[in-house]
């Protein structure tokens, strides 16, 4: 075990060699091109940033493709000639009654491969509605897989939708991916004002302009709220234009007024839709609606037929900025809920980088110390192993361009702690042999070849722990998993390969003394 | 020397007493988890933790209570958290949260205080959020034990599976009942911590029984009981130094570490501490109870 090939040592201390400067990359700003530019990232803990988990509501949109399916339903029902005595939509599910006779027919129909109106998906062997038949009433819903494809759907356009507003916001290297089937996971590293994001991310954006009745109790007219107030204003639920025939819009100050308001120009329909009606309708007042809630209502004064406008409302600059940013971006399929946030400040980042580093420092002094008393000089090859564990580790780190959170420093003066367990393990081991046996070398050889499978059994259990904990921890966990496990590597390396160099350095050089441990 | 223990310590003669020990410092733990439950933070319960600065030091706790009752958003602590003038507010889970929840909080606090509040960290989490968290706790938990079971069962004879898997029960129910007792909150990190523990237990368990098995290949006419008084003794310097250095480390980070890693360090205090008692004290006395012999061991071994 004492014995190394001249190959052997090439290899360790090259390893040695190349981790330490990928460590020492850290700490100062070597070459930003050369290869050696890796560094470890810090965490949104360590750094300041914003992490937020959106779920997509996607109930909205359930709602308004099952009504579609109603009219349908109703339609093929009339080609058909099947009488029905009601088709209702209620609680998401589409409840239909008709005469038990025709129940057949219509499963018939309805189970159709090729029909329109319940698509079969060949790849789930399943179609995209199911229905369940109970007397004369067949109650229809979505199936598993339609709701797959439905939140899917919903969450691959949301997902470019809240892409587009976070890139217009300008934040720096934003992580934004798609989490399971209906979720956004978004990481905003160093963001300055998390708020302004989040009331971003938690509009839908849904722009509509719609005509004002004057007769309050009108058939197709709805009442909505003015934003931020409790007044009401009769709106028809007919749309004229919406934001989907926006094709820009900018924050800018009125002439006259000189306050903030949006400008925007419509694309060709738009603009020839808003010119008909604007023309039809002079006299009238139009409302400006953004998510059910009326923004302004001003009175048509004379046709708008250039095909662009402006919305004016209580806006300051800002706010003006942000509802053109979301006119730009585009209305969301459904609703996003923030349902998980995490936020730390860039002060405590701070903080907390201050307090990780002092605690690694005196951990790492303590263990230093303690073992040097205890073991005097097979203590400082334990100390020298032990440093260069810690440069291995960070070494390591950088090279993966690992992330590393306040959790996982913990991990790195935990595994500070827990390393020198293997050279204590061989060096008790070598005290005991020297008991038995008279050569010293023989001691050593015999106490590290007997340590092997104590401290591989020893490291093993961690690194289990460290592995589960890698795949089932979030976030900041999740870092401590990655420490704590790349430490146990790294102490087996320092331990087998180096610290037994030294060691077999320090005995043979000392043959002739006696080694008292 | 420290701890260079040349005596042989007769640790068989206190197995009986430490047992009693155990058995009863794991009714009171089951105790407490029963009657008293666990403090649950905002990860396993959901709702919504901030830490405030203010910016006037002179701002008192009750002055922040004062303001927060009067946003009436339910159950809402204030607790002091760190050095200087942090502190700690939790508010309970209310059913909907708009997105700009925290920021109408940081408006109202800042007019109500008249000086302005730095939110240093938020985090908010959904009940549905909450509920997956604690189901992959306690899944990542029973795994990692699993996993520990399934390594020893390959490892060694099956007394030596049961004795290490009682060993670390018995350390995660101790350690639970200690947050339970002093109420500390328990959250992502503290998972990772018992996580960590279980691993050390394990660990410091293995390499006793590793010398256990090895001294009953040598010796055939020694008692188990004497065997294992003999490979404690062999081990114990290095149980102890590990066990130190590692307390050493755990220490620093609980002192030094700043107020978010205090409750995951004390809990691997704790962890380490009855984990290094249990390999002593609990591990090893179950072998001698399963009556491990010399022929458990080459009956095993002709199997192979």
């Amino acid at each position: 075990m004492l014995y190394f090939s001249k190959l052997k040592l090439f290899i360790i201390y090259f390893l040695i060699i190349f981790l330490s400067f990928f460590s020492l990359n850290n700490f100062f700003d070597i070459n930003k091109n050369f290869i050696f530019s890796k560094k470890i990232n810090l965490g949104l803990d360590l750094q300041g940033g914003s992490y937020l988990l959106l779920e997509v509501d996607s109930s909205p949109i359930l709602n308004r493709d099952l009504q579609q399916k109603l009219l349908n339903i109703r339609k093929e029902l009339i080609k058909n000639k099947i009488k029905y005595q009601s088709l209702i939509l209620d609680n998401e599910t589409i409840v239909l009654k008709i005469d038990i006779n025709n129940i057949k027919k219509f499963e018939e129909s309805f189970l159709d491969k090729d029909n329109f109106l319940n698509p079969y998906y060949e790849q789930y062997r399943s179609y995209q509605l199911e229905h369940a038949i109970d007397g004369n009433t067949i109650k229809i819903n979505y199936s598993k897989f339609g709701l797959i494809e439905i939140n899917s759907s919903a969450l691959t356009q949301s997902l470019e939708i809240v892409r587009r507003r976070i890139d217009e916001v300008g934040t720096k290297d934003p992580t934004i991916i798609r989490r399971g089937s209906n979720r956004i996971l978004i990481e905003l590293p160093g963001l300055e004002n998390p708020n302004r994001v989040k009331d971003l991310l938690g509009k839908t954006a849904n722009l509509t302009f719609r005509l004002v009745s004057e007769n309050e109790d009108d058939f197709g007219f709805e009442k909505l709220n003015y934003e931020n107030s409790d007044d009401k204003l009769s709106v028809s639920k007919r749309v004229i234009v919406s934001g989907d025939n926006l094709t820009n819009a900018k924050p800018a100050f009125d002439n006259i007024t000189n306050k903030a308001v949006v400008n925007f120009n419509f694309d060709r329909i738009g603009a020839k839709k808003f010119a008909r009606v604007t023309t039809d309708n002079v006299g009238k007042r139009l409302a400006i609606v953004l998510d059910e809630e009326i923004i302004s209502a001003p009175s048509i004064n004379e046709p708008i037929l250039g095909g662009s406008g402006q919305i004016s409302g209580n806006f300051t600059f800002q706010s003006a900025t942000d509802l053109a940013l979301l006119l730009r971006s585009g209305a969301l399929p459904a609703p996003l809920n923030i349902i998980e946030e995490r936020t730390v400040g860039p002060d405590l980042g701070e903080d907390s980088i201050k307090a990780g580093t002092i605690s690694l420092i005196i951990g790492f002094l303590l263990v230093i110390l303690f073992m040097f008393f205890k073991y005097k000089f097979l203590g400082l090859i334990a100390n020298m192993a032990l440093i260069i564990n810690l440069v291995l580790l960070l070494g390591i780190l950088t090279l993966l361009e690992a992330t590393l959170t306040l959790p996982g420093i913990a991990g790195i003066i935990l595994t500070v702690g827990m390393a020198v367990d293997a050279n204590v393990l061989i060096f008790e081991r070598i005290k005991e042999e020297m008991k038995t046996e008279s050569s010293q070398i023989h001691s050593f050889d015999a106490g590290y070849q007997k340590a092997k499978t104590a401290v591989f059994d020893a490291n093993i259990t961690t690194l289990i722990s460290a592995i589960i904990l890698f795949f089932l921890g979030s976030g900041p966990v999740k870092g401590f998993a990655v420490t704590l496990g790349i430490g146990i590597l790294t102490t087996l390396f320092s331990a087998y390969f180096f610290a037994r160099h030294l060691s077999s350095l320090y005995v043979m050089k000392n043959k002739n003394r006696v080694i008292s441990i | 020397m420290i701890f260079n223990i040349n005596n042989k310590m007769a640790f068989s003669n206190y197995y009986k007493k430490f047992n009693l020990l155990s058995l009863v410092l794991i009714f009171l733990s089951i105790i407490f988890l029963f009657f008293k439950g666990l403090n649950f933070g905002v990860d396993f319960k959901g709702g919504t933790l901030i830490e405030i600065r203010p910016t006037d030091l002179n701002i008192n706790i009750g002055e922040i209570r004062q303001s927060f009752l009067k946003m009436n958003l339910g159950d809402v602590t204030v607790k002091k958290f760190g050095q200087q003038n942090d502190y700690l507010v939790k508010i309970e889970m209310k059913k909907e949260k708009k997105s700009d929840f925290i920021k109408s909080i940081n408006e109202k606090l800042s007019s109500d205080l008249g000086s302005n509040v730095d939110f240093r960290r938020v985090e908010n989490v959904g009940p549905k959020v909450s509920n997956e968290l604690l189901n992959d706790g306690i899944l990542a938990i029973s795994l990692s034990l699993a996993a520990m079971l399934f390594y020893i069962w390959i490892r060694f004879e099956w007394q030596f599976s049961i004795g290490a898997i009682i060993a670390i029960v018995h350390d995660v129910i101790i350690t639970l009942g200690f947050f339970s007792l002093l109420s500390y909150e328990i959250n992502l990190s503290i998972v990772a911590a018992v996580l960590t523990i279980v691993g050390y237990s394990m660990n410091d368990t293995v390499v006793i029984f590793d010398r256990i098995r090895e001294n009953l290949k040598k010796y055939s006419k020694i008692s188990t009981s004497d065997i294992c008084d003999t490979s404690i003794n062999e081990t114990l310097s290095r149980t102890l130094i590990t066990s130190i250095t590692t307390l050493l480390a755990l220490l620093s980070i609980y002192i030094f570490g700043g107020p978010i890693l205090m409750g995951f360090s004390f809990a691997m205090i704790i962890g380490v501490i009855i984990g290094t008692y249990s390999s002593i004290f609990v591990a090893t006395p179950i072998l001698n109870y399963t009556k491990v012999t010399q022929e458990t061991i080459l009956k095993e071994e002709n199997k192979n």
